[in-house]
């Protein structure tokens, strides 16, 4: 009898084996094709210089790390992609906790301001450029507008090399507003109610009970929000492509490896730097990630 | 008391208006602009908020320019074939991981994990070289090509697939189903909101894919939306009528789904987004 048991246990398992592969096969091997092998791709390209047509590419060593190091442009853009990151990421989860803070309990219209500030994710990114570069323009554009009649102006919103970065990260603000508080909204639901019942009658204000209830509890989504938001962020490409024309002055300023890395690679059909460029950002992403990880354990309050 | 409650609600509600106006505005004045002239949408003096008369001529000529038709349909197409190889790769590697024992499950569970981990950028030439090579560029394949699997729906499914009860499988296998039987019929179901999920923000995503169709589809007739209006912006810098109406007409169908699916949209960003 147990024989007989342990005979349909081994058969089990081995049928659990095959049809385990047999499932995670079509994702194994599309990953393979599709990521893996890719990744050692890139790495791979980025020792060689990519020929004109005709030629094949041609094996360099470590020459386009060497260019890209001494290369002002990609540590300038280095640079703008960090700003970029520093300026969207703090603002746009400090206003998105705020919304969802406010929007955490029952009123009217709840829903309607939820759906509202959601409603720039589902725009398509070159819209949302195009329609925000419309609203900058120096001379007609409904900002300059405002702002003359205020008595202010006209700002040369993406042309002026010193705040076209900042403009551009208002639109990235803008845009990942509702994004952020929906995530902030899911994890506020977590937090059961009796703990600010509680505070009530212990007699802490709103104030209070959001920097000593709501702020800890929320802590492994703020933590979590800010980490993807902060790599989405080093990812930057659409806004900048879209709003900062090749001519205009403040691009050096204002374009992001990813903005480099898509130049290189696809209009100058230099893919050899592309590639070490985009090598570059995979190695800054992997060291947050891996801090992210160290953080994690340290530091949020897991409860 | 009483008094002082009813002065907060209004305050909060002032402050979530003027947020809403702000968030709306640069989509209002997508609207007003599509519909003004040329001469209108530049006058400074005076400045021109609404338009005299809604002409929609600007929509008129960007329909001359632009095959919108097409566009929809491509966009459709990559959407709908993202969509489903996303929901079925996933669901099956979801269900393996999740609920099935085998050797070497935990290598494969970390190259799910170590792809997620990976900015998209460094596939991109590779994935450019690959469809070159196989002579596809400018298709509906292509643009499909870097959804056909799922590293980060897989995980999203597999944990659907693990907060399903294990009674339900033994059941299932106690009445004679075999593997693909129980999942097929006993647990797939079950994931219904997990693949809801992984579908709309598959859809949004790929709906919002600017850089790979630039690259992959660079033919005017096989873009989607979203590269076919970045490239209108080159070829027509000053006519902002017809730049708007071109982005009103690119965004209207993805806002419209969200407007009647807002609930599934929202929830589905939320389970989705909280994973990545």
């Amino acid at each position: 009898m147990a024989g007989k048991k342990k005979i349909a246990r081994t058969r089990q398992n081995r049928n659990e084996s095959i049809w385990g592969w047999i499932f995670f096969a079509p994702t194994l091997i599309g990953l393979l094709i599709l990521n893996i092998i890719p990744i050692f791709q890139t790495i791979y390209k980025s020792f060689f210089a990519t020929g004109a047509f005709g030629r094949g590419d041609q094996f360099v060593g470590l020459d386009n790390y060497i260019r890209m190091f001494s290369d002002s442009q990609v540590w300038q853009a280095l640079f703008n992609t960090f700003v970029y990151a520093i300026i969207e990421v703090p603002f746009s989860i400090i206003i998105s906790l705020i919304l969802a803070v406010l929007l955490n309990k029952k009123m009217k219209g709840r829903s309607i301001y939820r759906t509202i500030y959601f409603l720039p994710m589902v725009a398509a990114p070159a819209a949302v450029a195009m329609v925000w570069r419309w609203l900058y323009n120096s001379e007609f554009g409904l900002l300059n507008h405002l702002l003359k009649l205020v008595g202010l102006g006209p700002v040369n919103w993406i042309s002026n090399p010193n705040i076209a970065l900042v403009s551009v990260a208002i639109v990235g603000i803008w845009s990942v507003i509702g994004y952020n508080m929906v995530l902030f909204l899911s994890g506020l639901q977590e937090i059961p109610k009796d703990y600010y019942e509680a505070a009530s009658i212990d007699g802490a204000n709103a104030v209070r009970q959001f920097f000593s209830i709501t702020i800890p509890l929320i802590s492994p989504t703020m933590f979590f929000v800010t980490i993807t938001r902060v790599i989405a962020a080093l990812q930057v490409f659409d806004v900048i492509y879209m709003m900062i024309d090749t001519t205009n002055p403040a691009l050096p300023r204002t374009q992001s490896l990813v903005y480099l890395f898509y130049k290189y690679s696809f209009v100058e059909g230099n893919q050899g730097y592309g590639s070490a460029i985009v090598v570059l950002l995979l190695l800054i992403i992997m060291i947050i990630t891996v801090f992210q990880n160290f953080a994690q354990k340290k530091w949020v309050n897991y409860n | 008391m009483e008094e002082k409650r009813k002065i907060s609600k209004i305050v909060l509600h002032i402050i979530l208006i003027l947020g809403a106006i702000i968030m709306l505005i640069p989509f209002a004045w997508m609207i007003l602009t599509a519909f003004k002239t040329p001469t209108e949408a530049t006058q400074i003096d005076p400045f021109v908020i609404f338009p005299k008369e809604w002409l929609t001529n600007a929509f008129r000529s960007v329909a001359g320019k632009m095959n919108f038709g097409k566009l929809y349909l491509n966009t459709l197409l990559m959407i709908v074939g993202r969509v489903i190889c996303a929901v079925i790769t996933a669901s099956m590697a979801g269900y393996a991981l999740g609920r099935l024992n085998f050797k070497g499950k935990k290598l494969c569970f970390s190259l799910v994990l170590f792809q997620m981990m990976v900015p998209v950028q460094i596939f991109i030439t590779p994935q450019y070289l690959m469809v070159s090579k196989m002579g596809m560029l400018n298709t509906i394949f292509s643009l499909i090509f870097p959804g056909l699997v799922t590293a980060f729906g897989t995980f999203l499914l597999r944990q659907s697939y693990m907060s399903l009860p294990k009674e339900l499988e033994e059941a299932a296998r106690l009445d004679g189903c075999n593997i693909p039987q129980t999942f097929l019929y006993i647990m797939a179901p079950l994931t219904r909101s997990g693949m809801i999920a992984l579908g709309i923000f598959t859809a949004l995503f790929a709906y919002k894919d600017l850089m790979w169709p630039l690259i992959s589809n660079p033919d005017q007739a096989a873009m989607p939306l979203s590269s076919a209006l970045a490239k209108l912006q080159g070829q027509f810098v000053a006519n902002y009528p017809e730049l708007m109406a071109a982005s009103l007409l690119a965004c209207i169908p993805m806002v419209v789904l969200y407007i009647i699916f807002q609930k599934q949209f929202i929830e589905g960003i939320a389970t989705s987004g909280g994973k990545l």
